[in-house]
């Protein structure tokens, strides 16, 4: 089962402890918000991405199973 | 703006006028001449073997696809509405966008085709509750509007009682998701999704938002059929739209097109240039500059301006004259919709000013070179980043507008502002005064 992350843009605050703990997968933009370099979360990086996820002071981290959504 | 719709605006279609069939009375038409212009309005059958998703089926036939903006397939959404419960119709006469004219104009003259289908989409969807939605700041229109409701409560014609309800003026709060949380005592701003309105809207409910002029086609398609509807338009984009022509045309107005109708004959329609034109704006602030050599045979569908890099939006057409500044006209316009964000989400609330910025130091300093890169490296900070689609609007707009105006972008990079830039505003802009800055 495969698994994608999502930010929800309006809790996040731009704490930026998620681009600390999964760099593999997301940075920071100028302003500090996250960008996912994608939204798929190989095997490997299950893990830390639950940690991110857990981390994030404003719960603005989502990981998902992935499905597909409407538009 | 001035909201009129010549008699000559359907010249060359035989199909229409649909909609506008009623305007052109000297006054606002009573329920009585609504009935003679358009037919009475029966609720399908009697009953105990009534079947009101009947209206859903030829809805999804007649391929009609929502005109506030985001063109969904309308009768999908009331299919995923139906059957989940007692639901919430909410019908979208907030127009936020400043250029666009047709809601207004349909709620003003021709109020009962909309309250038509509002009580048709509550019985269909199985609605106890059905709100028409307004900005809160038009109180001649809210006024207009009970007094309409009125008459048809005393005819017995809605059974579900439909509030009309103020909402806050912003450019975001008329987002369906906006109007949900407003209705639901919260702010007037886009929430995070899912659920959608439709999976959870009104308390909690499933609640269908459609746009008013989207309601009042359904009016005409429970009358006359999904065949009847496609006698007008494309296959592939059937039926008629309003469209609200402004700029540099010699009778600005709302006009009744069908789809498919090249953008240049709906300049045509609004009387034709009123001077050189080089670019048309379509689709309206969240819509897409094209140069006017590409933007005439372009079908109004959205399927045809997406082709060319444009958008169908809510059926703004504004015609920019030679002597304008295209850059000038988009620098002033990206600062509006920069303040108009509901400051939500980060990318938006530091990225839109950023752009704003640099949109406007192209147009109005220039001269270092700097400016057209600058600006394309703010695009994909931006785009998809949002809640809600407000800063994808704003970004489309400024990427069309170097695209199409990238020879006058190369000069004010190199060497400053071009005449044009002396011109007066074209693009209406509210001013301040007439914002509504609270969103509860």
């Amino acid at each position: 089962m495969s698994h994608q992350l999502r930010v929800n843009p309006i809790a996040c605050n731009g704490h930026g402890v998620c681009a600390e703990l999964l760099p593999e997968i997301i940075e920071l933009d100028p302003w500090g918000y996250p960008i996912l370099r994608s939204a798929m979360v190989p095997p490997a990086l299950v893990v830390h991405a639950r940690r991110a996820v857990a981390t994030c002071p404003t719960l603005a981290l989502l990981l998902e199973r992935a499905q597909n959504r409407r538009p | 703006m001035t909201v009129t719709a010549p008699p000559a605006a359907q010249a060359g279609s035989a199909a229409l006028p649909r909609l506008l069939a009623g305007v052109g009375h000297q006054l606002v038409p009573g329920l009585a001449e609504h009935e003679r212009e358009y037919g009475t309005l029966w609720l399908r059958g009697r009953s105990g073997q009534r079947r009101p998703e009947r209206l859903i089926d030829m809805v999804e036939a007649a391929g009609l696809t929502g005109r506030g903006g985001a063109g969904f397939p309308t009768g999908r959404k009331m299919r995923a509405v139906a059957g989940r419960g007692e639901a919430v119709v909410v019908a979208n006469g907030a127009e936020g966008e400043p250029a666009s004219a047709k809601d207004r104009l349909l709620l003003t003259y021709l109020p009962h085709l909309v309250l038509d289908g509002i009580t048709l989409a509550a019985d269909a969807v199985g609605a106890a509750e059905a709100h028409l939605c307004v900005h809160r700041q038009e109180h001649d229109l809210i006024d207009g509007l009970a007094a309409v409701v009125a008459e048809r409560r005393r005819a017995g014609l809605d059974p579900v009682p439909i509030q009309i309800t103020g909402i806050p003026g912003r450019y975001v709060s008329s987002e369906q998701s906006s109007i949900a949380r407003y209705l639901n005592g919260g702010p007037a701003k886009p929430t995070f999704s899912p659920p959608r309105p439709h999976e959870s809207g009104v308390r909690g409910r499933p609640t269908l938002v459609n746009n008013v002029e989207t309601l009042a086609h359904v009016a005409l398609i429970a009358r006359h059929g999904d065949s009847w509807f496609r006698g007008a338009g494309l296959p592939s984009a059937p039926g008629s739209m309003l469209v609200t022509v402004d700029g540099a045309v010699r009778w600005p107005g709302v006009y009744e097109i069908e789809l498919g109708t090249a953008a240049g004959e709906v300049v045509m329609l609004a009387g034709g240039p009123a001077e050189d034109l080089q670019a048309l704006l379509i689709g309206g602030y969240f819509g897409a500059w094209l140069p006017v050599e590409v933007a005439w045979p372009v079908p109004m569908t959205r399927a045809g301006l997406r082709a060319v890099g444009g958008a169908l939006g809510a059926g703004v057409v504004i015609a920019l004259p030679g002597s304008s500044c295209g850059l000038a006209e988009t620098a002033r316009v990206v600062r509006y919709l920069a303040e108009q964000g509901a400051g939500q989400c980060g990318p938006c609330l530091m990225g839109l000013p950023a752009l704003a910025g640099a949109v406007a130091d192209l147009a109005f300093q220039g001269g270092r070179g700097t400016a057209v890169d600058a600006i394309a490296g703010l695009l994909p900070l931006i785009e998809g980043r949002g809640a809600c689609r407000h800063p994808d609007g704003a970004t489309q707009l400024a990427r069309s507008a170097v695209r199409a105006f990238i020879a006058d972008a190369r000069w004010h990079d190199r060497c400053g502002p071009c005449d044009g830039v002396r011109r007066a505003p074209l693009l209406p802009i509210p001013g301040d005064e007439e914002q509504d800055w609270n969103w509860t």
